[in-house]
């Protein structure tokens, strides 16, 4: 694991950066060249809502190395308000306690460290709102 | 385009095979395959295999294949989309075929997923999701399938013990396949009382880590003539994608990949989805086979759930899913699922099933899917 894999994704993952398609108005997390709503080529990037809600979560029991220290964690799919998704964990609440539909919103965290390098990579958890 | 027939399969009961190498694996079912068909020359190898870089340290695994059965100077070459790796290759040595570029070709799927720690499996077979967007979160691959779970357990009010059917089901149809890496029945109770995963899956919704490989022999209608066995047709074949982050499906209750794949062969087959007498579905985790059966088309959307409970999907049902064990009782050594999956139909439509027999069944089919419906295959197959 090299750090460019960690800071050439800084933009998006730090800035909670999406992209929006001028054509047709579809959002993207992470940004992208081409639109796979009408696959114009005009993205627009502005910063994602940082509320939203949970539409599904999972409790994760077994996690691969670099989280297990962190079991039971809850991952999400959120929808935020202004209508892009992403997946992150949920956080600051008991497991048991997240249900779907939940409010939250994005908080800076640090999320994990890779590999023998130990290279902190840091980006978005939610909490309850 | 060329009719297309399998002519001759190759499969090994799956399991922790730690006296195999890969190659062997390799060399043992091909070697299977090709005595059954009878066929005294390979054209082509198409090699299915997810990540052998990544649990064996072995790439280059079509030409370590070729080597190994001393079939150089073929043409061999590795097709990957992640589970859906060996129906891609059963895919790509079809195109083949039809297209008179070849006219024998070996398909081989295989995986070794035993010489690494649990966590390198895992973490290997994470990859087919969005690493940096998905994965770098936490998420891993049983989760992923949790989530859609859980979005499917809401949105049609389902339970786990609708879940745990499947499995169960599965588990009975593997005691019947002397080549079934479980040949034990579970109950309902087992799967629930087992170790939760990712909630609400627990280990027993989940697929096993497997050694294996299956090959087919497939060749011309021509050719075919010559073959030892009752050559099985091919009519349809059907490939799709869908985002590879689950968190962009507009419905995360929907695998709109397998129903565009499904179309697809249908239409080739000029078929129906009440035409097919037997099915080989990808029951990497429960959720997947309720889902699946319902963009096949076999029930209607939000009774997929019903189906391992009523008996519709058992053995003596109305369409019977999965009677070799599915991946849950067969095992699921990742990258030769697709093609045991073939071989499993073609052995039901040869009549040569045993225990497990479809009676008369004249007209199977195969779904293999990768990572969490990313990528899909459907092929139909006829006696």
């Amino acid at each position: 694991m090299i750090t460019a894999r960690v800071w050439r994704e800084k933009k998006p993952r730090y800035l909670n950066q999406i992209g929006r398609c001028k054509g047709c108005g579809r959002l993207f997390f992470p940004p992208r060249r081409v639109c796979d709503g009408c696959r114009g080529r005009e993205i627009e990037t502005r910063a994602m809502s940082e509320t939203g809600r949970v539409l599904t979560y999972t409790i994760i029991r077994v996690a691969p190395p670099a989280f297990a220290q962190e079991v039971p964690y809850a991952v999400a799919v959120l929808e935020m308000d202004d209508g892009a998704r992403m997946l992150t964990q949920v956080t600051d609440v008991a497991p048991e306690d997240i249900r779907t539909g939940m409010r939250v919103r994005l908080e800076f965290r640090k999320i994990r460290q890779h590999g023998r390098t130990g290279v902190i990579a840091y980006g978005h958890k939610a909490v309850p709102e | 385009m060329r009719d297309v027939a399998v002519v001759g399969i190759g499969v090994m009961r799956f399991g922790e095979l730690w006296e195999t190498p890969l190659r062997d694996l390799c060399v043992n079912a091909s070697l299977q395959a090709v005595e059954d068909a009878g066929v005294d020359r390979v054209d082509s190898i198409v090699v299915g295999s997810m990540a052998c870089g990544l649990f064996t340290e072995q790439e280059h695994v079509a030409a370590l294949a070729a080597d190994y059965l001393g079939l150089g100077p073929v043409p061999a070459t590795r097709v990957e989309a992640a589970c859906a790796s060996g129906g891609a290759a059963l895919r790509a040595g079809f195109a083949e075929v039809a297209s008179g570029l070849s006219d024998v070709v070996l398909v081989l799927g295989v995986e070794k997923m035993t010489d690494v720690s649990g966590d390198a499996t895992t973490a290997g077979l994470a990859t087919a999701a969005e690493q940096e967007y998905e994965t770098f979160y936490g998420a891993t691959f049983p989760g992923m399938s949790a989530m859609i779970a859980r979005a499917y357990m809401e949105r049609y009010h389902a339970a786990p013990e609708h879940l745990a059917a499947v499995a169960v089901k599965n588990h009975a149809h593997g005691a019947l396949n002397p080549l079934a890496q479980f040949q034990n029945t579970i109950t309902v109770d087992d799967v629930l009382q087992s170790v939760l995963v990712a909630d609400p899956l627990h280990m027993l919704d989940c697929s096993p880590v497997s050694d294996g490989a299956a090959a087919v022999v497939l060749c011309s209608a021509e050719t075919a003539r010559r073959a030892r066995k009752r050559p099985i047709r091919i009519t349809g074949v059907g490939f799709a994608t869908d985002t590879i982050s689950l968190y962009r499906r507009p419905d995360l209750t929907r695998m709109a990949a397998v129903e565009r794949a499904a179309k697809a062969a249908y239409a080739m087959a000029r078929r129906a989805p009440g035409d097919i007498q037997v099915a080989e579905v990808h029951d990497g985790f429960t959720i997947m086979e309720i889902c699946s059966i319902e963009e096949l088309g076999f029930v209607p959307r939000g009774q997929g759930k019903d189906a391992a409970p009523s008996g519709l999907t058992a053995l003596g049902g109305r369409i019977p899913v999965n009677p070799g064990g599915g991946l849950k009782a067969r095992g699921h050594p990742v990258g030769a699922t697709g093609v045991a999956q073939a071989c499993e139909i073609v052995t039901q439509l040869r009549g040569e099933a045993g225990k497990r027999q479809v009676p008369g069944a004249r007209i199977g089919l195969t779904q293999n899917m990768g990572g969490s419906a990313g990528s899909a295959s459907v092929h139909i197959f006829e006696a």
